[in-house]
């Protein structure tokens, strides 16, 4: 159906599609949805990078491409280095890169290939300063390769290689905090976001795509496969994440921190109620349960203070 | 305009410099690793003096990255290079595979090393060799002249079959040791090597194209099929590539094995790489003694040149082949390969493998001299006595 101009402008999500229907992700899959946004935000003039991910068979088997524009599949450790070789060949080839009227080149990588095996390449594009964005898509596991742990997996979550038993769960880790390390490379712009806040999402790409240098995102991204959750429930679990403030929202703008929470007024939400639907967290004892919630508020207090010092 | 040549006095590694420069090379993204570290370094000076303008240089964290980056902007159409060896071309192995998988024309030099431990930096073959299943083509270059123009040609081979080539010369005995090269004036490499013009590129914005996705059962192995066709027709583009650079400057590779005083030898040495040349030297005293010997410089390994080995193997007695490299559990690679070549011909020469100089062993005329002596006690006898023997071994 076309949406007629007047209704467009309105709109705060870009009307534009260019993801197409007949993807082949999951039921109530959060990186499909942050994939449409992405697109919906950029256009056709978008060079992606994809690394082995979930995102490898979204994108579709060959000769299909459930993306309207040109897209490099790269192995699992390399998204950063693709993407600094692109955005070095569009310099030199005259193209203008990021900026409104520019080409975006976005890699798009989940947490397994961007915490762990990836790290390397992720650090050598931020130092470098290459004008891209980089997109965390965050599922906190190996999904695609059937729920294995990654370093973004959280204290108390079960995966196939950290098993849940009668005696123990066997992840004991809190979250790897990835945007501390990206914000330690002093870019000029990184951020959090969530699938349940699309107009959030949607300003951040924009502030990325027209900030130069190098930008980061890490999205909070729902797999309701290796979350054991209802695939109904994907949004409204995205949102309990931010709501107690296991995953927060915000922004690190030129050595500023700034909190974008949607209510910021309103202390946040106990643990739990980011845990429910979730078999992934069915091990987890009242103790774990407090283990996880000081992490949280540790993490949240750090990040307040931050705020509140470089606001 | 004529062909002048420019003679400059330069090492293996800044002959490739000197061509990366007058290829008019796009990208270059690379890590330093000794021996190869002077030719990305020369590259930086030639940008930081403004004598290359029309480049990015992308100085990348890890070998690895420095593969990553330079198909990232190969598949966006820039014509790139990169430059390794040893340890750093195994931590690129698997991104060699994707360039040739994803058919990018990139060009790279390895600085033949080997492989730790123990720790050397000294030449061996085995860590180019070691990358023989990758779908690269390699030339492999006897002295610094080749360095440069293998570079040149390579780019031009692998511009027209899609598919990325390797240039290798000898840690130290090329890539530090000076000599005179003749280099051709940029106008004339210009009018040999125009600018790449790209079997596809990623910034088709009308028409996106997705490279590097799954490919299931159905299609994978016609994928497959492609890329060994794509080697196989290389030999033809090999041949005149190498001719027209013989018309155009004088120096003809449109040979993939040279040859060497071979038309009436007895016996001939094979081998790859800068010991060709002591090899070379060597036949011509052998010759003075009495020897009817020649040389055969496989100059490129990848595509291998069967049809010129079974040429060559059917008009004489034995081969002698020289490997500086090894393939543990089995022999020399270049010999492996070769006997290989001539198992379903007519052609069945008594063949021999030597191994020799590996980790930077010195390999000179008289250890030739000890060769021919063994070789021609052999063919005398009729029946080998070792088949691979290690010739430089303490005992």
């Amino acid at each position: 159906m076309e949406i007629p101009e007047n209704v467009k402008k309105r709109l705060s999500i870009p009307a534009d599609e260019h993801f197409y229907a007949g993807h082949t992700a999951c039921q109530g899959c959060g990186a499909s949805l942050g994939l449409r946004y992405v697109l919906k935000t950029y256009g056709k003039k978008t060079i992606f990078t994809i690394p082995a991910c979930c995102s490898t068979i979204i994108a579709g088997a060959w000769p299909y491409s459930t993306l309207d524009a040109p897209l490099f599949h790269t192995a699992f450790e390399t998204t950063g280095a693709v993407m600094s070789g692109i955005e070095a060949a569009l310099k030199v080839k005259g193209y203008k890169v990021k900026g409104e009227d520019g080409v975006m080149v976005v890699g798009w990588a989940g947490d397994g290939g961007t915490a762990d095996i990836g790290l390397q390449a992720l650090s050598g594009f931020l130092e470098r300063g290459h004008d891209a964005l980089y997109i965390m898509y965050d599922n906190e596991a190996y999904m695609n390769t059937g729920i294995q742990r990654s370093g973004s997996t959280p204290y108390g979550a079960w995966t196939t290689n950290t098993p849940g038993g009668k005696k123990h769960f066997l992840e004991k880790r809190h979250k790897k905090k990835v945007i501390d390390i990206v914000i330690a490379h002093e870019i000029p712009y990184a951020a959090t976001a969530s699938v349940a806040y699309p107009e959030d999402f949607i300003r951040k790409l924009k502030k990325a795509r027209d900030t130069p240098g190098p930008s980061f995102i890490q999205l909070f991204s729902p797999c309701p496969t290796g979350w054991r959750s209802p695939t109904d429930k994907s949004i409204e679990l995205a949102r309990l994440a931010v709501q107690t403030a296991y995953f927060p929202l915000f922004e690190y703008e030129n050595g500023k921190y700034k909190i974008n929470m949607p209510s910021p007024k309103k202390e946040p939400k106990p643990i739990e109620e980011f845990l429910k639907y979730q078999g992934r967290f069915k091990y987890m004892t009242k103790e774990d349960i407090e283990i996880l919630q000081q992490w949280v508020n540790h993490e949240w207090e750090k990040l307040k203070k931050l705020a509140e010092i470089f606001g | 305009m004529e062909y002048k040549p420019v003679r400059k006095v330069v090492s293996g590694n800044y002959a490739a410099a000197y061509a990366v420069k007058h290829a008019r090379v796009e990208v270059v993204a690379a890590y330093p690793i000794t021996p190869q570290t002077s030719i990305i370094e020369k590259i930086a000076e030639f940008i930081a003096n403004g004598e290359i303008d029309n480049i990015q240089y992308v100085p990348v964290e890890s070998e690895h990255s420095a593969m990553a980056a330079s198909i990232g902007a190969s598949a966006t159409g820039a014509r790139a290079f990169t430059a390794t060896s040893a340890q750093g071309l195994a931590l690129m192995h698997e991104m060699l595979h994707w360039a040739a998988g994803a058919r990018l024309p990139i060009v790279m030099v390895d600085v033949n090393r080997a492989m730790a431990p123990p720790w050397s930096v000294w030449d061996d073959q085995t860590d180019s060799l070691s990358q023989r299943d990758t779908g690269w083509m390699q030339f492999y270059a006897e002295n610094n002249q080749e360095v440069y123009d293998g570079v040149l040609m390579a780019f031009k081979i692998a511009e027209t079959v899609n598919l990325p080539a390797m240039v290798i010369e000898s840690a130290f005995i090329l890539s530090h040791t000076y000599d005179v090269v003749e280099m051709i004036p940029q106008e004339l490499v210009d009018e040999f090597l125009p600018p790449r013009k790209p079997l596809y590129t990623l910034t088709d914005f009308d028409n996106p194209i997705s490279v590097g996705a799954l490919g299931t059962p159905n299609d994978y192995y016609e994928f497959r099929y492609k890329l060994a066709k794509a080697m196989e027709d290389a030999k033809k583009v090999i041949h005149e590539v190498g001719k027209e650079f013989g018309e155009r400057f004088g120096r003809d590779y449109s040979q993939m094995i040279e040859l060497y005083r071979t038309e009436d030898a007895d016996f001939v040495f094979m081998g790859m790489g800068s010991l060709m040349g002591t090899v070379k030297q060597a036949v011509d005293v052998l010759r003075e003694e009495g020897y009817k010997v020649g040389a055969a410089k496989v100059r490129w390994f990848r595509p291998f040149p069967s049809e010129e080995l079974y040429e060559l193997a059917k008009d004489v007695q034995a081969i002698a082949v020289l490997d500086r490299n090894f393939s543990f559990g089995q022999e020399g690679i270049l010999f492996n390969e070769a006997k290989g070549v001539l198992y379903n011909t007519d052609a069945k020469p008594l063949m021999k493998n030597y191994i020799v100089g590996l980790g930077g062993r010195d390999f000179t005329v008289n250890d030739v001299r000890k060769i021919a002596e063994n070789m021609k006690a052999i063919i005398d006898k009729g029946e080998l006595d070792v088949e691979v023997d290690w010739y430089h071994l303490k005992r």
